[in-house]
């Protein structure tokens, strides 16, 4: 057990499969970083946040590849791949990028195993990094998760934590399904408490980071440090929060998201992604539908509006749910006043 | 050039094969009984055998929408071929596929492929499965010149080569892409591409087997010996529309019935074959008279076989959910 950034969590996890799995090979721009270069150093990058750095070393050109900048092919190639033989971890830097790529995610990957009549094992994980906070303006910052979870087929993976990323990405790339894993390019340098060896957290098994009786906030990758942040200031208020991080959206834990709602009646749910379609007007359905005669508030959503991602820090921040935001929807929801029909 | 008798035998069967199967399907199609899209690959029957006679089970091909051909000469199983057509629980992909999603990977066979452009960045990703587990095998995407100018095509033509990976693109070039002519919607050349991209260009005449036999061949053998990707261009006639039901009024008149009466690639094989004195008619009227049988037969068990149940609309999203 040590200290680690998320950045290195991610690297060991991808470190720890390579070595106990042969079949296990990491692609993507710059995952070495410097191939051609006149200097002739080569792993100078480990992609552009560095979180793919010693694995060329480590393992050679033979498990490392770096790719053209054509994402159609080489996502297609790691599909391909992980449909004949290999655990393919495929990094696509910002998932914004997936519009280059998408048909060989949403109609080749994902469909082999149905289409097939069950007859493909399709073990590929893309990784790639979301969201905003770094004014990286609207085509370097989405949170592009819905249109993932939309597609039957995949997993959608979101990690909050430096423990959470480790642990999920190891359990993604033991995975026989393709895997979207999603990783918030704002979190890289947080840091927790990790342990060195390898070890899995399970799909569609929500985590509940604090329990309390009177709120119920469900809330994703990042979000998740934001309703912890804001339930603290809650609490020394008289207010005690029950915050879920679902850590998948596909699987999603509908039972414990359930189960928290029966015991609290009031919901709030956090989600940076685009508000149309997006994980909080799905739980606000499932709710709705299942847990009508629990809620003793309507459900309120804290999200962005249906703009792109502003570039400005000023906008973005307006943009982007924060724990002042999140603190004032628990507020209303725990105002408001049931009106009883005449 | 040599080849063995059994190979012979083989490919004719394989290419008789795939003409009854396909003519079949014509005639039914139109009955109404077979749902969805159906795409034929009458005429172009070479292309395929030719090349996968020089493949076995532990290569890995991809197909088109157009791929019963592709599905037969790599040794798909006919009668559960045509139950998927049909829409059975006893297909080869329990009728959950269809026409253009028909794969069996135990045969080396990823899929015919609803997207145009679809197959080869997955074949380079074979071929890199091939190249990292050290089988000896290659990959082979088969496109046609539509296909040729799709983006991913491009882009798969450049990462096989910087990878240097085993694999041959295989463009069918039947002169439409849907109901487009090449002339009007390939720039350039597929040899200016392939050089482009500095891969060896071959090309053959797709109606004569022993042509595409021998060229593939060659060129399979280049990506087997790890030198990296080939593209083999064959030439090919379409019999019929792009889709069955597809008038084909923007073909002129006669280009069909000229591609059948001189370039049918069953009839010059059996002329070849029997001059050269390598094969008796009575071998080919007997292979002729058992596909006929199999067809018939394939037919009567698919329309006898039963439907998906409510069950299957939910197996197999995911390996473990």
């Amino acid at each position: 057990m040590s200290k680690k950034s998320f950045r290195q969590a991610i690297n060991e996890a991808m470190r720890l499969e390579m070595r106990r799995d042969p079949r296990v090979i990491i692609m993507g721009e710059d995952v070495a970083g410097g191939q051609g270069g006149s200097s002739g150093v080569v792993d100078a990058w480990g992609g552009v946040l560095g979180v793919t750095k010693g694995l060329y070393t480590e393992f050679g050109p033979e498990r490392v590849l770096d790719t053209p900048i054509t994402e159609a092919s080489y996502i297609g190639a790691a599909a391909g791949a992980a449909a004949t033989g290999l655990r393919p971890v495929a990094e696509l830097m910002f998932v914004d990028f997936v519009g280059c790529c998408l048909d060989q995610i949403m109609n080749q990957a994902a469909k082999f195993r149905y289409m097939f009549g069950g007859k493909a094992r399709t073990p590929l994980v893309i990784r790639a990094m979301f969201g905003a906070g770094f004014n990286a303006a609207a085509q370097h910052s989405q949170a592009l998760y819905p249109l993932f979870t939309h597609i039957p087929g995949l997993k959608v993976v979101i990690p909050s934590s430096p423990y959470e990323a480790k642990g999920l990405l190891i359990e993604a790339i033991r995975d026989d399904d393709p895997v979207i894993f999603l990783e918030h390019k704002v979190m890289y340098d947080d840091e927790e408490e990790v342990p060195d060896e390898a070890y899995t957290i399970p799909f569609g098994e929500a985590n509940l980071t604090r329990e309390g009786d009177d709120v119920t906030i469900v809330a994703f990758g990042r979000m998740v440090k934001l309703a912890n942040e804001a339930a603290d200031k809650l609490e020394r208020q008289g207010i005690s929060c029950t915050v879920i991080d679902p850590r998948t959206t596909s699987p999603l834990d509908r039972d414990t998201i359930l189960d928290c709602v029966a015991d609290t009646g009031r919901l709030v749910i956090v989600d940076e992604s685009s508000p149309r379609c997006n994980m909080a007007a799905d739980i606000s359905a499932l709710v709705a539908e299942e847990a009508f005669d629990a809620l003793k508030a309507p459900i309120r959503r804290v999200i962005p509006p249906h703009t792109p991602v502003p570039f400005a820090s000023v906008l973005e921040s307006l943009y982007l749910p924060d724990a002042a935001k999140i603190e004032a929807a628990v507020k209303a929801v725990m105002n408001h006043k049931v009106t009883e029909a005449a | 050039m040599q080849i063995a008798r059994e190979t012979l035998l083989r490919s004719y069967r394989a290419m008789r094969t795939i003409r009854d199967f396909e003519e079949r399907l014509h005639v039914e199609f139109a009955t109404g009984e077979i749902p969805g899209f159906v795409h034929l690959y009458c005429g172009e029957e070479a292309s395929g055998v030719g090349v996968c006679a020089n493949l076995t089970d532990n290569d890995t091909i991809s197909s088109t929408h157009r791929g019963h051909g592709h599905c037969i000469a790599k040794g798909v199983e006919v009668s559960g071929m045509m139950a998927e057509i049909y829409g059975k629980s006893t297909g080869v992909c329990r009728g959950k596929g269809g026409s253009m999603h028909i794969a069996d990977l135990s045969r080396g066979m990823l899929g015919a492929n609803g997207i145009v452009g679809g197959g080869p960045p997955l074949m380079c990703g074979a071929a890199l499965s091939h190249k990292t587990l050290k089988d000896g095998g290659v990959a082979v995407a088969f496109y046609g010149d539509g296909a040729s100018n799709e983006g991913s095509t491009l882009e798969s033509l450049n990462l096989a080569t910087v990878w240097k990976l085993p694999v041959v693109f295989v463009v069918e070039d039947n002169g439409y892409g849907e109901a487009t002519g090449s002339s009007f919607a390939v720039a350039g050349t597929q040899k200016a591409r392939a050089e482009g991209f500095g891969m060896p260009y071959m090309e053959c005449d797709g109606s004569d087997f022993f042509a595409v036999y021998q060229t593939a061949g060659e060129a399979i053998a280049h990506a087997r010996a790890g030198n990296g990707p080939v593209m083999l261009h064959v030439h090919l006639a379409r019999w019929y529309g792009h889709f069955e039901g597809d008038a084909m009024t923007y073909r002129a008149a006669g280009e069909v019935a000229e591609a059948k009466r001189d370039h049918d690639c069953l009839e010059l094989f059996r002329k070849k074959v029997t001059e050269a004195g390598l094969l008796e008619h009575s071998d080919l009227d007997a292979i002729d008279e058992a596909v006929r049988d199999e067809i018939e037969s394939s037919v009567i068990a698919a329309k006898a076989a039963p439907l998906p149940g409510p069950a299957d609309l939910l197996a197999d999203v995911y390996v473990r959910y």
